[in-house]
């Protein structure tokens, strides 16, 4: 509509303020807002509309961009008090991106510290409210991105996704989440916690958007060294194809124990409409996706350990000074976490000591091998897997707070996605008690557009049209 | 099981300085998620190669040329501490 000129892009971006204004206050999706640069841009594309030139594919679009990617000159805190004041020098290269297409980012959004978590309460910053309920989580860690959206803050939001980031609190906010491929989009830039599982990906209201953001953000990045070499996909294109003659499996791993009735009835219902639509639906089973859960929480936690051992009060971040070098490190990094990154921190220390490294962590990344290989052989008889994104909807804030082993439970079924690199996305296929619940849909690598082709045929015939309370009059 | 003099020595190796309660509390809490990571131990995977990552990478090198960096003062505008161009830490020696 923008590009059509039928709304300028400094309306929708007062439109996108007001709503802000309106509602912050309540859902905090925000750690910190950035209206005034918002505003420039916005003005800036529809200058090069009116000059006739092509101001890119996002320019207007409102965005929220999580507070884990790296913003020149406006600070990026990560959610943490260790980098309250920490302003970078450079862009990472997803936000480089989206400045050279145009967009109009209105703030940083919340998140739990340096992304572990799974419900936004273990940010430094405090919790982000649900927008459907604002007694319940928003989900995690990109929690802060998905609230926005939701809550008509903003229109589209970049999050990362580690085990089910992105797309766990897509599902509890009515929204589609994508976690790409490993290795499609760069990480330069991104604040590191499991580098072997990181990823960034969009969180949109709808499927046609989340392929125009996948569409700027993916591709090589000579910065990131484990970006792969390969040409995107035409994302947009692959949305038409429908689902006939598909072959969906279900991994009976996944569909166990501790799923809501509400969570399976719309699970159900999305695999009958799947049927219906021509595709054939089977169960199946990957037998190693019953130890995701432990082992990810063995290799994520090594990882982090090892890549949070940077913030030492010396370079960037915290200080509290101390005796001697030793003191301060202590001192620094004591009052710099919060308890989650103090326990993972802990938790990989562990794993990683003499003694221990075999029989957790070398375990742990030979249980990885086996749930590679449960995928490549169910992907040779099925297009995609599908299985709800999170066992239950939304739950209560405070909820599972001081009950760590509760909250990673949360992601049973989004963690073994990341533990194989593949991508899966999470669509809203109905409501339980009046919040959403969602459907991952997993698929083989680099095959996006698979996902996008399932995502969208079942959005068409769902017709998910709510939207939250705290989220309504905004479109 | 994890006990408290375990936590003790972790905390000491991971450079993070602990309180009275956060021993205790860690203590219990990580033997909660270790318990639940004793089910890895089950497996059998004697023969198994381990998995570190997922995408099969070789070195990724590029050619030795000058490109722009930071310059000393950005590389230094984030530092808690900074004295004649460098980071100023605690006397070491």
């Amino acid at each position: 509509m923008i590009r059509r000129r039928e709304v300028s892009a400094l309306e929708v971006f007062r439109a996108v303020r007001d709503r802000i204004e309106e509602v912050e206050r309540k859902v905090n999706s925000y750690i910190t807002l950035t209206l005034e640069a918002a505003e420039e841009a916005a003005r800036a594309a529809d200058d090069r509309l009116a000059a006739g030139e092509d101001p890119g594919v996002a320019a207007g679009i409102p965005l929220a961009v999580k507070d884990v990617l790296c913003t020149k000159g406006i600070r990026t805190t990560c959610g943490s008090r260790i980098l309250e004041n920490y302003v970078p020098v450079y862009d990472a290269t997803v936000v480089s991106r989206l400045k050279r297409a145009g967009m109009t980012m209105m703030g940083k959004a919340n998140m739990d510290e340096f992304a572990m978590g799974s419900s936004t309460e273990n940010s430094a910053f405090g919790p982000t409210r649900n927008p459907w309920d604002l007694g319940r989580v928003p989900g995690g860690s990109s929690g802060g991105s998905a609230a926005a959206v939701a809550a008509g803050e903003a229109i589209w939001a970049l999050g990362s996704d580690t085990g089910g980031s992105i797309r766990q609190p897509a599902s509890f906010c009515g929204l589609v989440g994508l976690k790409p491929t490993y290795g499609l989009v760069s990480r330069y830039g991104l604040v590191a916690f499991a580098s072997s599982l990181d990823q960034v990906g969009p969180i949109t209201r709808n499927v046609r958007d989340c392929a125009l953001l996948l569409a700027l953000i993916a591709g090589h990045d000579p910065r990131d060294s484990t970006s792969l070499n390969v040409e995107p996909s035409d994302y947009l294109a692959a949305l038409d194809g429908g689902v006939r003659g598909m072959r969906i499996g279900v991994p009976r791993e996944l569909v166990q124990e501790g799923l809501t009735p509400g969570v399976r009835k719309a699970m159900e219902r999305s695999l009958e409409i799947f049927q219906e639509l021509g595709a054939e639906v089977e169960e199946t089973t990957l037998p190693h996706l019953d130890y995701a859960l432990s082992a990810y929480y063995i290799i994520a936690p090594a990882e982090a350990s090892s890549n949070l051992a940077r913030y030492d009060g010396v370079r960037y971040g915290l200080r509290v000074e101390g005796k001697d070098m030793l003191e301060m490190y202590g001192k620094t990094r004591a009052k710099g976490f919060g308890a989650e990154v103090k326990r993972r921190i802990m938790l990989g220390t562990y794993a990683l000591s003499a003694g221990y490294y075999e029989a957790y962590y070398g375990q742990a990344q030979k249980i990885r091998t086996l749930i590679v290989e449960d995928f490549r052989r169910a992907f040779q008889r099925y297009d995609v897997l599908v299985s709800p994104t999170s066992p239950t909807p939304a739950f209560a804030l405070g909820e599972k707070v001081e009950d760590p082993l509760a909250m990673y439970l949360s992601d049973v079924c989004t963690i073994p996605v990341n533990l194989a690199g593949i991508p899966a996305i999470s669509m809203p296929c109905g409501l339980e008690d009046g919040l959403p619940v969602g459907l991952q849909i997993m698929g083989r690598v680099l095959e996006e557009t698979t996902l996008l082709r399932v995502a969208s045929a079942l959005e068409v015939a769902i017709g998910f049209r709510e939207r939250p309370k705290a989220g309504r009059g905004v479109g | 099981m994890i006990d408290e003099k375990d936590v003790e020595y972790v905390a000491w190796l991971a450079r993070l300085e602990l309180s009275e309660e956060e021993k205790e509390r860690f203590t219990r809490q990580l033997g909660q998620v270790l318990e639940h990571a004793e089910k890895i131990k089950s497996l059998p995977t004697a023969d198994v190669e381990p998995t570190s990552h997922v995408v099969p990478l070789k070195n990724v090198m590029r050619e030795d040329e000058v490109m722009p960096g930071l310059s000393q003062e950005e590389a230094l505008s984030n530092a808690p501490r900074r004295e004649g161009g460098y980071f100023l830490v605690p006397r070491i020696i």
